[in-house]
């Protein structure tokens, strides 16, 4: 193992050091830490008179691979939810070298904070940008993983919700790179840790309800009925009640399926209905109606049951088609061995 | 590129070994045998002393490990965290070993411009999601560990959820020391799921010194336990193809 200067020893830059990059060499100079986590440390820099937030690790391939997943973003089209990656490099101390990379300075409050600041109001609106941003992430194959409001921030005005924390991020299929336990799926027991779009949309549904509970409450068995129970006895929550429960139980199956359910909570209800139902009936993926009514939750189940039944019936057939066709050819061939023989 | 299997001891402890050999040069004999040797040092409220922590590290770095103190609290992450750390650990010397090879004079990943790094990551990441993993898991049931089992339990069920997403095979095997006639005790033997687990943890009975050295050396023909079998069957494939041909 090569040494390299320990996390310690990079957290304890002053400002106006300049760093200047092996490959590139750009010059950073440093004006403040801004964050210090497992995985390294962030400073915020000056390079051309512009502010950029600047990454080191002692670990360059943790930076390797954050800068991995920033690439990735950055063919995200149209999403704005990543910081943008500007450079990477090495920086050669005296102690030895150290990896570093350079992005897009994202400056405002963390979600919680401007939640509280501006109040419940803007919870919806939060989550909405949020799952547009992460449809747009799941179509290009990947998944956020390590969604938390620590990593959100909001920026603007206008309001614009930005994640500053990418190391999470996982291709689709493989298993999820980073976790915090409140927000995961496996550790309340709901899922397991592969990278699939239900995973983050479990996270935003934990998101809100952090939202209400900025304590976060601890588990004390897991399972849906302990978190749904606190879910309830939260006022700001009662008109996301159902699309929570949804979300944590993976019957969304897309960051837009949650998302219109959003917006139908905060349509005002009496004076579209029509409209509502035109533009809901291509595509009904969520029973819509106003909260607590159990014939309809009991038709989709049965409709799920139904096309169950179906594949099954099909099975069956294709069984005994098989079977059909296995015994026609053995018959004529226990024939035609008899003729040879006789 | 040809991994083999990344063959891991996971040590959950909460202090110093006090019977038997020195469990730092034990944790070097594994790595000789090309067995790494991650430590968990487990603590209740900032009570582990010096020595033991010492120990904690100098297990982790002789078995070119992964070496991580923690509350009881946050074991569960911790535990899944040191066992992906320290498999991409192993990956990353794989991949710098071929790297070696073909750049020559001793450079590594580390050496090569950033773009293409990115691209052996990509490698290392598709190699961790891919490669087959044995852990064999080592727990310290002495007297002053009895609180901290139920976590160790949820910690090992969560570490199996985490693995068991990747899409690589994973054998888990758990040992218990001091066992109750010997130093080491098999609770578990080599399974893919860690599940099984939560009848046996109820019954377990703590107690006793900590033989850290002589539970490592004990432990260690285990892998070679499970190899054999495999190697036998496949031997056994060999020679049904031999005869075929």
């Amino acid at each position: 193992m090569m040494m390299n200067p320990s996390l310690k020893n990079l957290s304890k830059i002053s400002s106006g050091t300049i760093i200047e990059g092996k490959w590139h060499h750009n010059r950073y100079t440093i004006i403040k830490q801004l964050g210090f986590g497992a995985n390294g440390i962030v400073y915020l820099a000056r390079h051309d008179s512009k502010q950029v937030a600047l990454k080191m690790s002692d670990n360059g391939m943790s930076v390797t691979s954050e800068v991995n997943v920033l690439k990735a973003f950055a063919k995200v089209q149209g999403s704005a939810l990543g910081p943008s990656l500007l450079d990477v490099d090495d920086w050669e101390t005296s102690e030895g070298k150290v990896s570093f990379y350079v992005m897009e300075f994202i400056k405002g409050p963390d979600f919680l904070s401007f939640l509280k600041q501006k109040g419940p109001d803007w919870t919806g609106v939060m989550v909405l940008q949020l799952l547009a941003d992460l449809q747009l992430l799941h179509d290009n194959g990947w998944v956020f993983g390590d969604l938390k409001p620590e990593n959100l921030i909001v920026t603007g005005p206008p309001a614009r919700i930005r994640c500053i924390d990418v190391g999470g991020t996982t291709m689709q299929g493989r298993s999820i790179k980073e976790f915090t336990e409140y927000f995961d799926r496996g550790y309340w027991g709901l899922g397991s840790r592969k990278a699939e779009p239900r995973y983050d949309l479990f996270a935003v549904a934990m998101i809100m309800i952090n939202t209400a509970f900025p304590q976060r409450f601890t588990k004390k068995s897991g399972g849906l009925e302990e978190i749904m129970e606190k879910v309830k006895q939260s006022p700001e929550l009662t008109r996301y009640e159902k699309i929570i429960s949804y979300a944590l139980s993976g019957k969304f199956l897309s960051a837009n399926e949650m998302r219109m359910e959003i917006i139908q909570v905060h349509l005002p209800d009496a004076p579209s209905r029509s409209n509502r139902q035109q533009k809901t009936a291509k595509q009904p993926p969520f029973p819509r109606q106003p909260a607590r009514s159990p014939v309809k939750k009991a038709k989709s189940s049965t409709s799920v049951q139904t096309r169950k039944q179906f594949n099954k019936g099909k099975k069956k057939f294709a069984a005994l088609e098989t079977i059909t066709i296995i015994l026609v050819i053995s018959l004529m061939y226990f024939f035609y061995i008899y003729s040879q023989i006789t | 590129m040809k991994t083999g299997t990344i063959r891991q001891i996971l040590l959950i402890t909460d202090g110093c070994s006090n019977q038997g050999e020195d469990p730092i040069a034990m944790a070097a004999l594994a790595k000789e045998q090309g067995i790494t040797v991650n430590v968990i040092g487990v603590m209740e409220h900032d009570v582990i002393d010096e020595q033991g922590m010492k120990e904690i590290e100098g297990l982790a770095m002789a078995g070119g490990g992964v070496s991580q103190i923690v509350y009881a609290q946050q074991l569960s992450q911790t535990v899944q965290m040191v066992t992906r750390k320290a498999m991409t650990q192993t990956l990353q010397g794989v991949v710098n070993k071929e790297i070696q090879q073909i750049l020559g004079g001793g450079r590594t990943v580390e050496d090569l411009p950033p773009e293409q790094r990115g691209e052996v990551m990509e490698v290392i990441d598709e190699l961790g999601e891919t490669v087959e993993l044995d852990v064999l898991i080592l727990v310290d049931t002495s007297a002053s560990m009895k609180q901290k089992l139920p976590t160790v339990k949820e910690a090992l069920l969560d570490l199996s959820l985490s693995l068991n997403a990747r899409s690589g095979d994973n054998h888990f095997s758990v040992f218990v020391f001091p066992g109750k006639r010997k130093d080491v005790e098999k609770l578990l033997d080599w399974t893919p799921k860690l599940e099984s687990l939560t009848s046996i943890f109820a019954k377990l009975t703590t107690g006793g010194i900590t033989p850290t050295g002589p539970a490592l050396r004990e432990a260690l023909p285990y892998f070679d336990k499970k190899r054999s079998l495999r190697s036998f069957l496949n031997r056994d494939d060999e020679s049904f193809f031999e005869e075929s041909v």
